[in-house]
């Protein structure tokens, strides 16, 4: 099943990936022993003639515990991923660094935007310059993003990157994430958002620090140059 | 305990007030839209499989189409299918009689309850018929898209959604309030609460939960509606609203509803378990603390739908933690239903194998929901297939699994006739087969990175590689429809032909069983005596392996499960 996995691009992906790898193979083992359990008690219990069933209600600690010490076995495990999960979760959506491209994306029905902060990486300034349709970012930096959405609901979807994030109108959510290689990588709407939400698509172009610099020296606006 | 059995048509098998009869309503009603869920099932999953092809009795589904039948089929397999036949069907036939009384507590509510809900059907296929097209805005109709008609298309479609769901939700709300008063109110002398079988708890838990979530919902959709019709801006940013407002409201209720559902289905297991594997509930009382435990925990696990939606991701981490605890209860009921089977002396009726074939993939969704419960992990499987898979192998054995195990089990006391066994295991395996064949793909489909809700996979690129996963699928789906023939056919045989069943035909100790099948128009000739708890199976130093629950103690008959003094319980040498 994990196998399916898209190639990881992204800095923080492998932690997401090790933690559904953990969730994977505990649950996994969970799953394994209990239908093996329950495939053997049927079999070993099935009715025979001349055998009753045994007297058991299980009113008594001692007798509870054959479910009650699982059922502990499966809280540990429990924390044992919450603490992984947790981990996995500060560094992606908690501790967002500052990044070195500043871009704003910005979902649409039906197409994403994106609108990058230029040199003095703050958005709203004189030297932002709109991208075209695809999201193009430089390898090996930290992309510090702002997600938006002008009507409706939508997701950003990333699938080689591990990110998905919800853009709720009103609202400006902060995120990031770091490519580590170069090439075109699918970048989709991931929540319902109308009519065309099936085919509300666009694409996230990871290029080398150099290409990027050039890109974006062709899209900045002229008058950046100014004292 | 003194009306009268109603004469004339009208008044015995339309407006009545029996129990039984308006469980039949409900059942049928519910198997009528579960027909037209299942419909759109295969709609959707023929334009997945072979997409811009005319689906077969369809035609070519629209990209708006595929929404709506992708909205409706949600909304009408939850709110239409399982509420009535997990609620509306067992509790109402199964409530009065376990707990030993001719009726509901509110009879006249009773009916009002179940044409209420008729009406609700009504306006919700309606809601298809109208200018526009139904609500294509999904089963959680999330504003600003579904606050705007700009945003969506149909004005009405959305609308009459709305009003259906709101009538839905009035009519479980009596029903709710009734389950709950007859239990405390109407218990035949003797049954205490701990000599409940275990579904009325479950129903009555499954209840409260209810009552007490669905409130801020109802409030939602109000404010949804004026948003829509009056102007008001709750959920629009334009107007100062917030549209995850909504979130919270709808997933406060729309979490425990899960549970609303999954606490009966457990109930019918208990019981169906119980009576075919011959023994005690392992750990009554425990499973009885542990369902109260998990109710009061689903208040507090809404926000898990949201981790990737716009909440302040410090609240992740807290919705995570109870989200995964909540597992904690569910396992303890899982294994002690496993734990029963232990020492007993099992006999495969139709009943019994669906009732293991739900414990068996219900696994499977339980363990599934840990990677959905993970914030971390959520980020990647959120909104994809890997969590349609998830939760279609959790309420699948819920929504019909359990109630087939309820109705194979309970079909000779609802009708009087007994099902066919060779249909029933025909129906059983069909079933099986073709539900893991439709939905084990879709696992690997989410990991592909596949998001839901989109009409035309091969429309993307980094799709194309999975679509033979797809056309697996909805092979497995269209078999899964035909393999609901033999039950078809089971029903309709066994109404017409079927061989007459005797007042208990699988042994089994609850009061229902001490009546005849059908039971007569007020269910007890006299008002039963309970002496014992609901699972006296094969207690020892006694001939029969089982003693009905009115039976009364001879002697120094050994105790029951639900004693309260622990001394009784100690084992009696067997003679």
């Amino acid at each position: 099943m994990l196998s399916n996995l898209p190639r990881d691009i992204s800095t923080h992906g492998a932690q997401i990936d090790a933690v559904m790898r953990l969730i994977f193979w505990i649950c996994g083992a969970w799953f394994v022993v209990a239908e093996a359990v329950l495939v053997y008690l049927l079999v070993r219990y099935r009715r025979r003639k001349g055998v009753r069933a045994a007297w058991l209600p299980a009113t008594d600690r001692k007798t509870l515990a054959w479910v009650l010490v699982p059922a502990v076995l499966v809280l540990a495990f429990d924390l044992l991923i919450e603490h992984a999960s947790a981990a996995a979760w500060a560094r992606t959506r908690l501790n967002i660094p500052a990044g070195d491209v500043v871009v704003r994306i910005t979902g649409r029905q039906y197409f994403w935007a994106y609108r990058y902060a230029g040199h003095d990486r703050r958005l709203g300034t004189a030297d932002d310059f709109d991208g075209d349709t695809t999201l193009r970012v430089p390898r090996g930096r930290i992309i510090r993003f702002q997600l938006e959405a002008a009507d409706v609901i939508h997701a950003l979807w990333m699938p080689s990157l591990r990110l998905k994030l919800d853009a709720i109108p009103g609202r400006s959510i902060p995120g990031w994430f770091e490519a580590t290689r170069e090439g075109t990588y699918p970048l989709v709407c991931a929540e319902l958002c109308g009519a065309a939400h099936g085919y509300m698509r666009s694409s996230l172009t990871v290029m080398s620090p150099e290409a990027f610099d050039e890109w974006s020296r062709s899209r900045a606006p002229r008058h950046e140059d100014r004292p | 305990m003194s009306h009268h059995a109603p004469q004339g048509f009208v008044r015995k098998y339309i407006f009545s007030t029996d129990h039984k009869v308006i469980a039949k309503q409900y059942l049928f009603t519910g198997l009528a839209m579960a027909a037209i869920g299942g419909f759109f099932a295969y709609v959707i999953r023929s334009q997945l499989a072979w997409p811009g092809h005319a689906a077969v009795g369809y035609g070519v589904v629209s990209a708006n189409g595929y929404n709506t039948l992708v909205t409706m089929h949600g909304t009408i397999m939850v709110f239409w299918v399982a509420m009535p036949v997990l609620l509306g069907a067992f509790g109402n036939f199964l409530i009065p009689l376990l707990i030993g009384t001719d009726d509901m507590a509110f009879p006249r509510l009773n009916l009002m309850s179940f044409w209420i809900f008729f009406l609700s059907s009504l306006v919700l296929i309606g809601s298809l018929f109208v200018p526009g097209g139904g609500s294509a805005v999904g089963w959680t109709v999330y504003p600003p898209l579904s606050a705007q008609a700009s945003y969506s298309g149909g004005m009405w479609g959305v609308n009459l959604w709305i009003l259906a769901v709101a009538l839905e939700f009035v009519s479980f709300l009596m029903g709710g309030i009734n389950f709950i008063t007859t239990v405390i109110n109407r218990r035949a002398p003797g049954m205490t609460m701990f000599r409940l079988p275990l579904f009325v708890w479950e129903e009555i838990v499954a209840a409260i939960v209810f009552l007490l979530s669905v409130g801020p919902l109802v409030a939602g959709a109000v404010m949804l509606l004026l948003d829509r019709l009056a102007g008001t801006g709750f959920y629009l940013p334009s107007r100062g609203g917030d549209p995850v407002l909504f979130q919270h409201l709808f997933w406060f209720f729309g979490h425990p509803e899960v549970y609303v559902l999954l606490l009966p289905a457990l109930g019918i297991l208990a019981e169906v378990i119980t009576a075919n594997s011959r023994k005690a509930l392992f750990g009554y009382k425990m499973i009885v603390w542990a369902t109260i435990a998990a109710g009061l925990l689903s208040f507090v696990v809404w926000a898990h739908h949201q981790f990737i939606a716009g909440i302040d991701p410090r609240l992740a981490t807290a919705f995570s933690l109870t989200t995964i605890l909540i597992s904690v209860p569910f396992a303890i009921t899982i294994f002690a239903f496993v734990a029963t089977l232990f020492g007993g002396s099992i006999r495969f009726t139709t009943a019994m194998l669906f009732a293991i074939a739900m414990i068996a993939e219900f696994l499977l969704g339980g363990v599934t929901g840990i990677i959905n419960g993970s914030a971390a992990a959520d980020i990647y499987v959120h909104d994809t297939y890997f969590v349609v898979a998830h939760f279609h192998y959790a309420l699948f054995p819920v929504v019909f699994l359990a109630p087939f195990a309820g109705l194979y089990h309970w079909w000779p006391k609802m009708f009087g006739r007994m099902l066919d066994t060779r249909l029933g295991i025909a129906h059983w395996l069909g079933t099986l087969i073709f539900f893991n064949m439709t939905f084990l793909p879709q696992f690997n489909l989410g990991m592909m990175g596949h998001h839901r809700r989109i009409a035309d996979p091969t429309a993307f690129d980094f799709l194309r590689p999975g679509q033979h996963l797809q056309v697996l699928s909805t092979i497995g789906a269209i078999g899964m429809l035909l393999a609901q023939l033999p039950f078809v056919v089971n029903v309709v045989w066994s109404l017409v032909r079927g061989r007459s069943a005797e007042s208990n035909p699988w042994k089994a100790t609850t009061l229902e069983w001490t009546v005849s099948s059908p039971p007569p128009a007020e269910n007890f000739a006299e008002v039963p005596q309970v002496h014992r708890g609901p699972y006296d199976y094969s207690p020892p130093g006694v001939g029969d392996d089982y003693i009905p629950q009115n039976s009364a103690p001879d002697g120094d008959r050994p105790g029951s499960a639900a004693r309260s003094d622990p001394s009784d319980l100690e084992p009696v040498p067997a003679e």
